[in-house]
């Protein structure tokens, strides 16, 4: 309705008409859509990655098994950490609804602690494994092991610099639409990176130590 | 504090047109995170404990109940942490899950399967050697 009004002013602008009752025609939405067929994506490397870890995982060439070198406790702990950042994450977006930008970067540098928390207990764990001798080179279930656990932490990474990032934008243009925007897409990334790590932890270190 | 929550609050509405009223939902709620947050502690500290301790003799039926944990706590991160309806996107969202568990599905089933008899057809079993 108010595009055809505005297009009769200027004769040579475009005039889109857009059917009643289709939301998803919204510019401000796309992105939205847009970010999660990312995820989408996303999720088409790690069942890749899974199942590449399904095939290989129990291939040891007489190395160490998952049961040999994994410790539930460590796991368990890391777990927790994820969890964590997924509620206070949870928190800045209920904070940034409410347009309280001091309560926002709070929750954020929470957040941003335990992914740090469960990014320093990861690599901990790696270099025990790789000071063990149990390296990516060692056997076909640790260079599957390596790869998948090793991309979940590459992107819980990413996640951290992108939050970084974020609070900076936030520090000085405030809550604009923009960087709600930026926020909403984050949110989804660490939501989704939380949902992986279900299935790192449970077919990667429960299964693993299972047999 | 206010005046700032009135203009975030009208940028938020004016980015959205009339699609706010379908997607305000898509936020979440207090409620809803913590609701999430407990049900996946649960979740995550049942199948801990059953390989921890050993609490199931069986380890298949130790195995499949914990997949079935987390299949269940993949859904409420689905539902209270992203917010996944048959509505947002005017659906879209929805179809692109279901498109992608599908070809998910298809990918680890497919592999699993086909490379089953890895080891019998391409070397001597190591461990029992």
């Amino acid at each position: 309705m108010t595009a055809t009004a505005q297009g009769s002013d200027k004769a040579d602008v475009p005039v889109f008409h857009f059917a009643e009752g289709e939301p998803e025609h919204h510019p401000g939405d796309s992105t939205m859509l847009g970010f999660w067929l990312y995820l989408m994506s996303d999720c088409l490397v790690f069942a890749v990655l899974f199942a590449t870890y399904g095939v290989l995982g129990r291939n040891y060439a007489a190395g160490p098994s998952g049961a040999d070198l994994f410790d539930l406790k460590l796991v368990a702990v890391n777990t927790a950490m994820l969890l964590f950042s997924s509620i206070t994450y949870g928190f800045a977006m209920l904070a940034m609804d409410k347009g309280r930008q001091a309560a926002v970067q709070g929750w954020l540098v929470v957040t941003a602690l335990f992914g740090l928390a469960f990014l320093g207990i990861e690599l901990y764990e790696f270099a025990h494994l790789i000071h063990e001798g149990a390296t990516p080179m060692r056997s076909a279930f640790l260079s599957s092991f390596f790869t998948l656990v090793g991309t979940h932490g590459l992107h819980v990474t990413f996640g951290l610099i992108w939050l970084a990032v974020l609070m900076t934008q936030v520090s000085k243009h405030g809550l604009i639409a923009a960087n709600r925007r930026r926020l909403m897409c984050l949110s989804m990334f660490w939501h989704f990176l939380d949902v992986v790590w279900i299935g790192v932890f449970t077919f990667v270190y429960l299964m693993g130590v299972l047999k | 504090m206010s005046q700032n929550h009135a203009e975030a609050h009208d940028s938020h509405h004016a980015g959205h047109h009339d699609g706010h009223d379908s997607h305000g939902a898509a936020h979440g709620s207090l409620r809803g995170y913590v609701t999430g947050f407990l049900l996946s502690v649960v979740l995550t500290a049942i199948p801990f404990w059953l390989v921890m301790n050993g609490v199931l003799a069986n380890s298949t039926l130790t195995a499949i109940v914990i997949m079935l944990f987390a299949a269940a706590q993949i859904v409420v991160h689905m539902v209270y942490f992203l917010h996944m309806n048959g509505r947002s996107e005017g659906g879209w969202t929805m179809m692109a899950l279901i498109f992608t568990i599908v070809i998910v599905a298809i990918a680890l089933t497919g592999s699993l399967w086909v490379m089953f008899h890895l080891n019998a057809n391409m070397m001597p079993d190591l461990h029992k050697m």
